[in-house]
């Protein structure tokens, strides 16, 4: 039994129309048909067919041409073959060069219509196939919930795997928006802890005094508005993992007390007298140059060397370009699900306007970008202008004059603090549009003083 | 079963046993049918396939489960150039032409057997797309397609296994007369 392709025949005379398609279902197609170019562009909407035949003179609203056209617009990949009783050089030449694949003259003799439709329906086959071969070649790159082929990043898989199951600290580096967090999960979730809980820490949201009951709890009475006990992360991760993100954040004070708890496994809960112990895997994460900052004396040295056990950095988008194109159809084809969309693929500019991008916010920019554009496309297919957005700086500079006479923190605070008032006070789409994550967000915000409201 | 303009009793007489075989259905003969008016396409010299439908449906007798036309002309459907035979995929009614079947048709002398045998293939396969089948992938089932008369000639007069198969299944024996019970 071969399997059911689906074929449209669209063309305003009932009786071509129908003994077409009549014709076309006796060698076991699935056949619809449309008596004008509008209805065939419709039905072209809602089903994927694997051959359109359509009549080049329809009389009233759109030509034959005109519909190929449309429907190309949808189906890209579309298998269309002009029909015509008028038969000229110009309008076959036309047709081929507006995208069909084949233009026939009724009537025309069964074995050539035959013979053309077996040959289409086995190219549709061979695309299928490499469809699916792709599909299968694309797992191969799957970690988690990570996506590369990038040698670095293979690399880097291979790093966690074999590091999973033990409980040494690791320090994850790298620029935000690299997958951070992503890595942490994957250690622990590739790990022997996989059953026990993952808990999650951005030091940098947190001022000293909330972090330290974040981390270690707090006893009843300990602080004004104390009124019980209050286990903290580390008690809560109990045999699992600690994720400590923006770890190049804390303070001394927060510093001194992660130290001890590296050292020993034990801790006292804020206002507390009694030790706790734990049995936590801690991994860390950073954007901040944590040998850097030891240099400068910001950050301790033995607090590092403690958290540099087992060392990853990320590298950023732009130095593995290779993952650009794998990840853009990736974030596409979850979102457009999530989103009730029906974008199946990016066009070839898309790509090319995705690759030419430097992406400073990196993956986590490039997924917000394709959500972007898919909220506002049209097409079944990404093109480069559904992602215009994404053109120069230049462009959406323009109209303000450059500083030549500040300190960088003062321009950074500066369009912070503007990029928020004009967000009005949201730190997510604040984030969104500076390209940082959240939490690089509240350590700028921290650190420059500005308020949210 | 029905000639449809002048008969040609061998032929008729030679499909007759081999549908009633093939789908284990009593075959009977009605009187010959005029040519319908306006089948005839001036231009092209040739007869309307779904034309001649519509008089077979309308010359269905209430017991017959199918009908099938028998006409000398040579048959086209609007798209295409030719056809052999038109049905109505899982409907009443099929028609076979014999024109193209004759080896007069490409000016060599006829051969009554080889036409006898032709009619026989292409009324089964005409009568198989009545009840829902598709064309075969085995070019010697009566089911596969024929574009020319070689492909007609490369193929068997019995239903391969699959399409055997689905014949029996959708040909259940018909219930027997009132009273043969008791």
């Amino acid at each position: 039994m071969r399997a059911t392709w689906r074929i449209l025949v669209i063309d305003d005379e009932a009786v071509m129309r129908e003994s077409l398609a009549a014709w076309l279902r006796e060698d076991g197609y699935e056949v619809d048909t449309a008596p004008s170019g509008r209805e065939g562009i419709d039905r072209a909407r809602a089903t994927d067919y694997a051959i359109y035949f359509v009549d080049l003179k329809m009389p009233g609203g759109i030509d034959g041409i005109e519909t190929m056209m449309e429907v190309k617009k949808l189906r890209p990949d579309a298998s269309i073959v002009i029909i015509t009783a008028y038969a000229t050089v110009d309008t076959a030449i036309t047709a081929m060069k507006e995208g069909a694949l084949e233009y026939i003259v009724k009537p025309c003799n069964p074995q050539e219509i035959s013979l053309l439709v077996t040959r289409i329906i086995k190219v549709r086959k061979l695309q299928r196939e490499n469809e699916i071969l792709r599909r299968r070649l694309s797992g191969r790159w799957h970690f988690h919930d990570l996506i590369s082929k990038s040698p670095r990043m293979q690399e880097i898989f291979g790093l966690v795997k074999d590091v999973a199951s033990l409980r040494s600290t690791v320090l994850i580096t790298g620029e935000s928006g690299t997958g951070k967090e992503l890595i942490a999960r994957a250690l622990h979730f590739s790990g022997e802890r996989a059953e026990k809980p993952f808990v999650g820490v951005s030091c940098a949201a947190l001022t000293e005094s909330l972090l330290e009951s974040e981390l270690f709890g707090y006893e009843k009475g300990a602080f004004t508005g104390a009124s019980e006990r209050r286990k903290g992360k580390f008690e809560q991760a109990a045999g699992g993992t600690i994720f400590l993100d923006e770890i190049g954040d804390i303070s001394p004070k927060v510093q001194v007390d992660l130290l001890r708890v590296l050292q020993e496994r034990r801790f006292f809960r804020v206002g507390g007298s009694e030790e706790v112990s734990v049995d936590v895997r801690v991994v860390a994460a950073t954007h901040v140059d944590l040998a850097e900052a030891v240099k400068e004396s910001r950050f301790r040295d033995d607090l590092y060397y403690r958290l540099n056990v087992v060392a990853i950095h990320l590298p950023p988008l732009r130095e593995r370009p290779e993952d650009i194109p794998l990840l853009a159809r990736s974030f596409l084809e979850r979102l457009s699900h999530e989103l009730g969309k029906e974008a199946e693929d990016l066009s070839e500019g898309a790509l090319k306007a995705l690759l030419g991008h430097r992406w400073p916010g990196n993956v986590r920019e490039l997924e917000n970008a394709v959500e972007r554009a898919l909220v506002t496309a049209k097409g079944r297919i990404l093109t480069e202008d559904d992602f215009a957005f994404l053109r120069p700086v230049s462009e959406a500079a323009r109209g303000w004059s450059v500083p030549t006479h500040l300190p960088l923190s003062d321009v950074e605070k500066t369009v912070i603090a503007a990029t928020l008032k004009r967000n009005e006070g949201n730190v997510k789409e604040t984030a969104l549009v500076l390209g940082i994550d959240r939490s690089t967000l509240y350590d700028k915000l921290k650190r420059y003083g500005i308020e949210r409201t | 079963m029905v000639a449809i303009g002048p008969p040609d009793d061998e032929v008729l007489a030679s499909v007759e046993p081999a549908v009633a075989g093939a789908f284990g259905r009593e075959v009977r003969r009605l009187e010959p049918l005029a040519e319908p008016a306006g089948s005839r396409d001036a231009a092209r010299g040739q007869w309307n396939a779904p034309e001649m439908l519509k008089t077979l449906l309308a010359a269905r007798p209430a017991s017959a489960e199918r009908i099938l036309g028998v006409t000398g002309r040579d048959l086209f459907i609007p798209v295409l150039s030719f056809v052999f035979g038109q049905a109505q995929m899982d409907g009443p009614t099929a028609v076979i032409s014999l024109a193209r079947l004759s080896q007069a048709f490409s000016g060599l002398p006829e051969d009554r057997p080889l036409l006898l045998q032709r009619a026989r293939k292409e009324a089964l396969h005409e009568l198989g797309h009545t009840f829902g089948l598709v064309h075969c992938l085995d070019a010697a089932c009566p089911m596969s397609l024929s574009t020319g008369v070689v492909q007609v000639d490369r193929k068997g007069e019995a239903f391969c296994a699959s399409c055997a198969a689905l014949v029996r299944e959708r040909t259940p024996v018909a219930p027997p007369p009132e009273g043969r019970t008791r």
